[in-house]
């Protein structure tokens, strides 16, 4: 199981306050980025890019979108902070093995 | 190139597929009704229709590379700058490489020349949605097949 890592979450914190114009101190690892930042689908296509471009990864947030929708998987799985650090972690790990 | 319908482009010179590069023509007309209001008396190719042109051979690289299953939709432009002012009549070379493709978006890196010359160099970001209609997909592929972008195989273009 992958542990949720604080500098990665730091990372990607920044990453959505930059893009989004949001206060950094409003991110935290229980925040929602839809629900409580308000972040468009477009934004979070953007802070993907990013989070990609930085940690050389490929997040498949179409899919996770997708899943949502079809009502096979909670939002909060994949956009509550905690849980899209831990994604990411995952997707790094992936990519390392 | 056709301006009052929006097609930049008129040729592709090369697509590397591998190096996910293209090269494409694009001549400037010599006439236009844009031209008599920018400016009048003194006509040059808008600037924001340079960038266009890049976002245009941009999209249908990435369209071309991935099999013509997404509609490239410009969401951003960064680091554009437009350093000289074109007339009419005049070729332009115009070059795009893939510098990050990701889920839903991608982004090229473009630079527009005339006579060896730099004009324009932008990087152009992408929504690559799916194509909200068949027809319009039918229509993109006819057009890439005109202008001479690779389109796959059995693909119809009617």
């Amino acid at each position: 199981m992958t542990e949720f890592n604080q500098e990665t979450f730091e990372l990607v914190a920044e990453i959505i306050s930059d893009i989004c114009s949001i206060n950094r101190a409003d991110i935290t690892p229980d925040t929602h980025t839809v629900d409580d930042l308000g972040i468009d689908s477009l934004d979070f296509l953007d802070v993907t890019f990013d989070i990609d471009k930085r940690f050389g990864i490929k997040m498949p947030v179409e899919q996770w979108m997708e899943e949502v929708n079809q009502g096979n998987a909670d939002a909060a799985e994949f956009f509550v902070m905690k849980n899209l650090v831990t994604r990411i972690e995952e997707l790094r790990a992936e990519k390392a093995a | 190139m056709y301006l009052e319908y929006f097609q930049m482009v008129d040729r592709v010179v090369a697509l590397d597929s591998a190096a996910e590069t293209i090269q494409c023509i694009a001549r400037v007309p010599d006439t236009s009704t844009i031209f008599e209001g920018h400016f009048p008396g003194y006509p040059l190719m808008p600037g924001t229709l340079l960038v266009e042109t890049v976002a245009q051979v941009g999209g249908f690289l990435l369209m071309s590379l991935g099999g013509y299953s997404r509609l490239p939709i410009l969401t951003q432009i960064a680091k554009a700058k437009v350093r000289r002012a074109v007339s009419p009549g005049t070729e332009l070379q115009v070059d795009a490489k893939v510098i990050q493709v990701s889920s839903g978006i991608a982004a090229v890196e473009g630079r527009l020349n005339a006579d060896g010359k730099p004009i324009v160099t932008c990087e152009i970001r992408y929504h690559m949605m799916a194509f909200p209609q068949d027809n319009l997909r039918a229509m993109v592929l006819s057009r890439a097949r005109d202008i001479g972008v690779p389109v796959p195989d059995g693909e119809s273009a009617t």
